[in-house]
């Protein structure tokens, strides 16, 4: 089972290349790409744990419409150039910096603490869509469910109302 | 049945290092298209968490939550990206810092 903690390397490696390579580029398009890049391999990440439904979403839903539309306005906004930026806050990139890092020291010290244990015994099946959709619709779940379809609801009526120009 | 290859502690991690770089991208970018798609990056990093542990501990409900995420994540780019368009229009610059007419 060496070839699942060699994928985890790889997938692991691209999405942290990518990750800083979003924040480190200053062309809008190019940080949308690196983002991709991220999204694809967490989606690889997801398949690692047999998570193929919510891999499929990943691509479908992240990378496909989310991006598009990150894109789409990119270029309707004509961003594409490097952003031309006085920096007003000039102390404040250091020290984002410096309080990044002490909170990712943080929580990777928190997490080493974590006693490993025995390693668990774990199916080799995919999680099916079907078991998911049984528990989607069961009673626990059902009412979140509703709640979230009204929210898109929401959702799509705000941005049809920005989007109109004036509201007569 | 297998035991696990990768060890849990790992995915955490991956997806510690992961949030923070969203975080740090948060602070240091002064383009909100950008900022969001930080945002985005922590928002994924919390669904790498929630799948490894559904897949841990042999529970559903995790993946079940990263659907939700993934929808209010759709439903928060959609009126965002609509609101920056709507500044656009009304002064021509997305510069977060010219933006503070809310400002106390």
């Amino acid at each position: 089972m060496n070839g699942e903690l060699l994928l985890f390397a790889l997938f692991a490696a691209i999405s942290v290349v990518c990750g800083i390579g979003l924040i480190t580029n200053d062309n809008p398009i190019r940080c949308a790409l690196n983002l991709v890049g991220v999204l694809l391999s967490v989606a690889m990440l997801f398949l690692l744990l047999h998570a193929s439904f919510i891999a499929a979403i990943q691509v479908i839903v992240y990378a496909g419409a989310i991006m598009v539309l990150f894109v789409f306005v990119i270029m309707l906004l004509n961003l594409g150039s490097r952003e031309q930026v006085v920096d007003q806050l000039k102390t404040q990139k250091p020290l984002a910096i410096i309080a990044g890092l002490v909170l990712m020291v943080g929580i990777i010290s928190v997490i080493l603490k974590i006693p490993e244990g025995q390693r668990p015994k774990l199916s080799t099946e995919m999680v099916s869509p079907y078991d998911l959709a049984l528990q989607l619709f069961s009673p626990s779940w059902v009412f979140p469910f509703e709640a979230i379809s009204i929210l898109l609801l929401v959702a799509v009526v705000g941005a049809v109302i920005l989007a109109k120009r004036r509201i007569d | 049945m297998e035991t696990a290859a990768v060890p849990l502690n790992a995915y955490l991690i991956l997806s510690g290092i992961l949030f923070t770089i969203g975080v740090i991208g948060v602070l240091i970018k002064r383009n909100p298209i950008v900022i969001f798609m930080c945002i985005e990056l922590m928002l994924n990093a919390v669904n790498l968490t929630l799948v490894a542990f559904s897949r841990y501990h042999q529970n559903l409900s995790g993946q079940l939550i990263v659907i939700f995420v993934l929808a209010v994540a759709a439903a928060e780019v959609s009126v965002g990206l609509g609101i920056i368009v709507s500044i656009f229009r009304a002064r021509v610059s997305i510069n977060i810092d010219e933006m503070d007419i809310m400002r106390g």
